[in-house]
């Protein structure tokens, strides 16, 4: 199988610090890493390439130093990479990053399969995945945490998703997009021969032009997205869990809701 | 202290670390705890190539030295000495082939060690420890046949190693000049496993015996030539002892670890007891010793690895001083801990329960010290008669 994993470059999330006066991200000097759920992305597709050879092809859109994520993907086991990488990519929302990524995906060639992780830790839309698949015009499965059947013969597979309310089970023609949840593997750890070849190789870099891409469709000009305003979330009230059996919880909750004056009874 | 490695030592340093952490460390309580063997673990390790640092290129392996293949151990051995002795272990089996296999042999058998399927080097029996003449599996050659009688005791990895360095004799009219290497795969015929052994320490390794009942393997199994069982099993040992001193450094290191952070945390008399000159002292002998202990497995790895000749001695040193550091360091850790070290809830009671082990097995502390005495008897022998 051809298999694509999209991942990203986050900052590290163990040392994120707020601008007070934005509310942004304050990303100079932080440590970077990559997207924890790309991980699962990439063990998902290093595991398809076991069971059915092929090669693995980790793509991304980012910075110069994004080429360190891609790198360390070679570490695990991916066996090319692309990074794209151009001034004018810089300020993409979910939009632009999907109409560039799929730019990508077509300099690469045909593929069977892209896996992409369920979102990004910095943003956290998810967006991007589905946004990817529209532009490809190809069927995608979100929060998929468990392959039942993949046949790249017949060009088929069926997944599981997780829904909030249990999961579904879906067959899709290939090729397709998946994206994955972190139940749906346990990542391996690198392995030293990825390590030495990842010391090595040449990560091939596409900019604007060698996308063909569309000038006024990528980057902050191909960004409809505006933000209005940052802020921090209000708290949340106060929460309390009560334990025992039912009789009790239910004498519990009625004190509760007296003592709080939502409940009144009688003459009380 | 920086041991200037190289590029790639501290890589596999690093990677050793990342899996122990990462892997080992959840999980090592509850393998002690169960008995459980580290199967699971021991996929990881293979997928991080961590079986191939120590088999030579031409079969899969890295052709890295017997120094990577201790640093990997340390680093595992910090963490947990039972999964890295399960770990280690494999190589020990897959020694014997490495220095003395046919390529045929080696052919066969070095690459699926490196992918992972475990090794496991089979020496003692009930009446053959430190006295390692005492052997009596016998192995009889009928027709094309070898035939493989007797029953191994207290081997690492038994039952779960796929492949089995045997030592049996093939003449026993010459005593321990006729003992010979064979290998033995598992699902031969009359070769099974008995019990499973219930142990002090090291407890997720798993240790049983091997029972030969005519045995028949091809006699492409002989490693070598008939008669050369013993020069196999000591040039294998000289190999393999500086491991065993690797496993005792990262034990050590550890425990006086954690012997440092509690000592920093645990208030008494209003103060943290790290600040008591009594704890003090007893953590910096932990810590020089740990230091010493390391330098001498780490020059005496790098001494081997060198294509040094004569290198009994060194390798017994590199056994015998990090285990008996391990064994102390590891007590005084409990000390430390106090009441708390005794429990079960801290790591260090299984830390001091592992570290007996490493004075016992691959030829006890005492075996290793009659090795030393007599290097060096040797050695000013031939000095005076050069005079």
């Amino acid at each position: 199988m051809k298999i694509i994993v999209c991942i990203k470059q986050v900052p590290d999330t163990k040392n994120v610090r707020l601008d007070p006066a934005t509310n942004t991200l304050k990303r100079e000097g932080v440590e970077s890493m990559v997207n924890p759920f790309d991980l699962y992305a990439v063990e998902t597709a290093l595991r398809l390439k076991d069971q059915f050879g092929g090669t693995v092809t980790a793509l991304t859109m980012g910075p110069p130093q994004a080429e360190s994520a891609l790198r360390e993907m070679v570490e695990y086991g991916v066996d090319e990479t692309a990074l794209l990488s151009d001034r004018a990519f810089a300020g993409a929302d979910t939009w632009a990053t999907s109409y560039t990524l799929a730019k990508g995906v077509k300099k690469l060639g045909g593929f069977d399969l892209i896996v992409c992780g369920k979102q990004a830790v910095d943003g956290d839309t998810a967006q991007v995945g589905p946004g990817l698949a529209e532009q490809l015009d190809i069927p995608y499965v979100c929060f998929v945490r468990r392959l039942i059947e993949v046949d790249p013969q017949a060009r088929r597979m069926v997944v599981e998703r997780l829904m909030d309310d249990g999961g579904d089970v879906v067959e899709t023609p290939l090729p397709a997009l998946i994206t994955v949840v972190k139940e749906i593997n346990e990542p391996r750890v690198p392995s030293l021969r990825g390590k030495m070849k990842a010391k090595k190789i040449a990560v091939p870099v596409y900019g604007l032009q060698d996308l063909a891409a569309d000038p006024d469709r990528v980057g902050l000009a191909g960004s409809p997205t505006q933000v209005v305003r940052i802020f921090a979330p209000q708290p949340r009230g106060t929460r309390a869990k009560l334990d025992g059996r039912p009789e009790e919880q239910a004498e519990r909750l009625i004190e509760a809701l007296k003592k709080d004056k939502v409940l009144t009874i009688g003459a009380e | 202290m920086d041991y200037f490695l190289t590029e790639d030592q501290l890589m596999i340093q690093d990677l050793a670390r990342q899996i122990a952490e990462e892997k080992v460390l959840p999980v090592r309580a509850e393998l002690d705890e169960k008995e459980e063997f580290p199967r699971d673990l021991m996929k990881h390790f293979a997928e991080a190539d961590l079986f191939r640092l120590n088999i030579p290129e031409a079969y899969d392996g890295m052709g890295l030295g017997g120094f990577e293949q201790a640093l990997a151990v340390e680093q595992v051995s910090r963490v947990c000495c039972g999964v890295a002795c399960t770990y280690a272990a494999s190589g020990l089996g897959a020694y014997p082939l490495v220095l003395f296999g046919s390529e045929d042999q080696k052919k066969k058998y070095l690459p699926q060690i490196a992918a992972g399927k475990l090794g496991a080097f089979a020496l003692t029996e009930s009446t053959a420890g430190s006295d390692a003449g005492g052997i009596q599996t016998r192995a009889v050659l009928e027709g094309d046949e070898y035939v493989l009688n007797g029953t191994k005791q207290w081997i690492t990895n038994a039952g779960e190693a796929e492949i089995y360095s045997v030592i049996a004799l093939t003449d026993p009219s010459r005593g321990p000049r006729g003992a010979s290497f064979f290998i033995v795969e598992k699902g031969d015929p009359g070769f099974s496993f008995g019990k499973r052994e219930k142990k002090m320490g090291i407890r997720c390794s798993a240790t049983g015996e091997l029972i030969f009942n005519n045995c028949r393997l091809p006699a492409d199994r002989l490693i070598s030539k008939e008669g050369l069982g013993f020069i196999i099993a000591m040039r294998t040992f000289d190999k393999s002892r500086p491991g065993v001193g690797a496993q005792a450094v990262g034990l050590a290191q550890g425990a006086l670890e954690a012997a440092v952070e509690y000592a920093r945390t645990r208030v008494q008399f209003g103060h943290p007891i790290i600040s008591f000159q009594a704890i003090q002292h007893m953590l910096a002998d932990m810590a020089a010793s740990v230091e010493a202990a390391r330098a001498l497995v780490y020059a005496a790895a790098r001494f081997i690895d060198s294509g040094a000749k004569e290198v009994s001695k060194v390798s017994a040193m590199a056994k015998v001083f990090p285990s008996d550091v391990a064994m102390k360091v590891t007590t005084d850790a409990v000390q430390i801990f106090g009441g708390s070290g005794y429990m079960r809830d801290y790591p260090v009671e299984k830390m001091m329960r592992d570290a007996k082990i490493l004075q016992i097995y691959e030829g006890t502390n005492q075996i290793q010290r009659n090795v030393i005495g007599q290097e060096l008897h040797k050695e000013f022998g031939r000095r005076s008669r050069k005079k």
